[in-house]
């Protein structure tokens, strides 16, 4: 009867489907495969002509196989590990950093605040992997950073920042920086100054009417902010293959290395579903803290 | 108000040896070159439920964040108890401030929102507990308690934002349009329970409105605002029965403003000539005129009487024709359109049934009134 409704709310659900679900189910059955000298580099393939007795023989050479070999090797468990310790290091990091930002943010007189929106935003104006990589000439043994400390004297050896994981932190937090600010940014700026009044008023200090109340309020916009960073950052690939070297275990690294160099489609797809079920946790629980913020909010 | 018992006004005001709680000694507040406060001297005494009363944008709300620390006087001194507050912070003032917009806090309950302020001082916390208790019992909130402010409805947010005011028991408690966002009967309502608890408490209040009838029902003393300025401080009634012009007569009720041309006759009486040939106004004078000035005769509608006849026994007596009758149940609204031109408005008991009034449109009525009814005003 109302067919447009139907269409509005199958768009979406479409969409899911072909985008999300049908190569998430491509890569689940690749992970239950065996790896094959062969295009493609896994066995078996749905052969269709064969008909059913052909579609009963596909899935019963489907294993877990390549799960259990997760297990066995402890290179993916660490890397698994590194990847969420390193996540939860940078998101807490690109939290102390981001903060003091949106705050200022906020407490900026009107007027600036578009342009200071802008100049969140305008990173994105140029490739992630070319602000990236720049990285490399400021932290590099002879990069920037290090000729400017030896030529102030503070160093006399210059500084092993490149190919650590302090490298990976920083990328991390210089690339994600835009993804904590605006959703605090967001709910700091919705904020009635007159609660801070309040709170003046009824005897805080300044700095402790901050501490009970601009803080708990914002906290909707810190878990929105933390999720948005830790997510993308637990299988992030780019950022520690460039700054990170062959120290930095990633997830997001080891699975590049089983598809590519060891082309091994089978393990790597393992390794990514066990990534994205890693992944699911945390996404319900942002989207429950959306779900509650939206319902305070009324 | 105190006003059953007429042996013991309240009124510290009228006495010289009072010494006043907030003294404003020529206050100027400047924002750039906007003057929202102008050299104002105003005293405000113990026990006191003061109104400030005026358009949007005249200065209230600047007056009281000055009187609260939030804003500091580009010019003159604020004494409070005798202290020039300049030096205290917001926060070390024994001064509390219920907001505009009640400002709750969204994350606390009812409860943690009373007990806020309690919890910075240095009451004991057995102590607090009993201080909200109270507080919920004055304001009537005790099932609220366990609630946030988005679970309660506007009147008890309201009270919210008054008993977390209260608590810490303040010498002065400013209320910037406490009732603004009531609809009108909560709001009739919660001016008295206002007042109520303004009694119990004995709390100075200071409570800005732009409603004239609820500065009226609730304060003690009406100051009227104008552009940064007082332009009159007075009780209720004196507010409404001797405004001190054009201005304040005007804001508060409805009234006549006949303007005209004085002519004193002696013995405190003036005549005041108001159209040709026309005869002129019989008024008491409160401030001297001189012959021959422009002056402003304001009087209330209330006190016109409406007549086929003229009333011998008051001295003004003035022919006219029902122009429209505004008919309001226990009352009723004359328009009366004067021979000279003039329309006044006078108002009646509507004693009678409404089939049995006397007069309609279009019929001549007689409009009385005595030499005390209106007052005099040179501006
Ligand atoms: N912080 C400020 N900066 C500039 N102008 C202000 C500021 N606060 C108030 N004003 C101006 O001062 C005038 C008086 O404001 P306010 O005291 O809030 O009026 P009211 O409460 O009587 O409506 C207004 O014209 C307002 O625009
Ligand atoms: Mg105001």
């Amino acid at each position: 009867m109302n067919l447009r409704r139907l269409a509005l709310i199958l768009v979406p659900y479409l969409w899911l489907m072909g985008f999300f679900l049908v190569p998430f189910l491509i890569v689940v059955k690749i992970a239950l495969s065996d790896t094959a000298i062969a295009i493609p580099p896994y066995w078996p393939v749905l052969d269709l002509s064969a008909g059913w007795t052909g579609i009963k023989e596909f899935f019963s050479e489907l294993d877990l196989e390549n799960f259990i070999f997760l297990t066995e090797d402890s290179l993916y468990w660490k890397s698994y590990l590194s990847s969420l310790q390193i996540a939860t290091i940078s998101t807490f990091l690109t939290l102390l950093v981001g903060y003091p930002i949106a705050y200022a943010m906020a407490q900026a007189p009107d007027e600036w605040r578009p342009t200071l929106m802008m100049l969140v935003i305008l990173p994105f104006w140029t490739s992630f992997l070319i602000r990236v990589y720049s990285w490399v000439g400021i932290i590099a043994n002879e990069g920037l950073l290090n000729q400017f400390l030896l030529w102030t004297g503070l160093i006399s050896e210059p500084l092993q920042i490149m190919n650590t994981p302090t490298a990976v932190y920083i990328g991390i937090v210089y690339t994600y920086l835009p993804f904590m600010i605006l959703p605090i940014y967001a709910t700091l700026e919705k904020m009635d100054g007159s609660l801070i009044e309040a709170a003046v008023d009824l005897g805080c200090s300044r700095g402790k009417a901050f501490w009970l109340v601009t803080l708990p309020l914002s906290r909707p916009g810190m878990i929105a902010g933390c999720f948005l960073v830790f997510i993308p950052a637990l299988g992030e690939f780019v950022i520690p293959s460039l700054l990170g070297g062959s120290q930095t275990l990633m997830i997001g690294k080891v699975l590049w290395e089983e598809f590519f160099s060891n082309r091994d489609w089978p393990v790597a797809a393992a390794v990514a579903v066990v990534l994205l079920l890693l992944l699911v946790i945390p996404i319900v629980l942002f989207q429950r803290n959306q779900q509650k913020q939206e319902e305070a909010g009324r | 108000m105190a006003e059953a018992n007429p042996q013991k006004v309240f009124a510290p005001w009228e006495d010289p040896n009072q010494a006043p709680l907030i003294r404003f000694e020529g206050v100027t507040k400047k924002f750039g070159t906007f003057t929202a406060v102008d050299d104002l001297n105003l005293d405000i005494y113990r026990g006191e439920f003061f109104a400030l009363l005026g358009p949007s944008g005249c200065g209230k709300t600047t007056l009281m964040r000055m009187l609260a620390g939030f804003e500091d006087p580009t010019m003159g001194k604020i004494w409070l108890d005798d202290v020039d507050v300049a030096p205290i912070p917001p926060n070390r003032r024994p001064v509390n401030m219920m907001f505009q917009s009640y400002a709750l806090f969204p994350h606390l309950t009812v409860w943690d929102n009373i007990a806020f302020g309690l919890k910075r001082s240095d009451m004991p916390k057995d102590k607090i507990g009993d201080r909200v208790q109270e507080m919920l019992r004055l304001t009537r909130l005790e099932q609220f308690a366990k609630r946030k402010p988005h679970q309660i409805s506007g009147g008890q947010r309201q009270r919210v934002a008054l008993a977390r005011s209260l608590a810490k028991a303040p010498k002065l408690l400013l209320l910037d349009e406490p009732l603004g966002a009531l609809d009108k009967k909560l709001r009739q309502e919660t001016q008295f329970e206002l007042m109520d608890i303004q009694e119990k408490t004995g709390t100075t209040f200071v409570i800005v409105t732009h409603d004239q009838e609820e500065a009226m029902t609730v304060a003690t003393r009406v100051a009227v605002m104008d552009h940064g300025k007082l332009v009159q401080v007075a009780t209720p009634a004196g507010i409404y029965e001797t405004p001190n012009s054009v201005y304040v007569a005007d804001f508060i009720g409805e009234v006549n403003i006949i303007e005209g041309a004085a002519a004193p006759t002696g013995d405190g009486k003036v005549d005041i000539a108001f159209a040709e040939g026309a005869e002129p106004i019989h008024a008491t004078i409160g401030e001297p005129v001189t012959a021959g000035q422009k002056v402003f005769f304001a009087i209330r509608p209330e006190k016109i009487h409406v007549g086929r006849e003229p009333d011998p026994t008051r001295a003004n007596r003035i022919r006219g024709k029902v122009h429209d009758i505004a008919y309001l149940g226990n009352i009723s609204t004359y328009r009366v359109e004067l021979e000279t031109g003039q329309m006044i408005s006078a108002q009646m008991t509507n004693a009678r049934r409404l089939s049995r009034r006397d007069f309609t449109w279009e019929d001549e009525v007689w409009l009385s009134w005595t030499d005390t009814a209106g007052v005099v005003l040179t501006r």
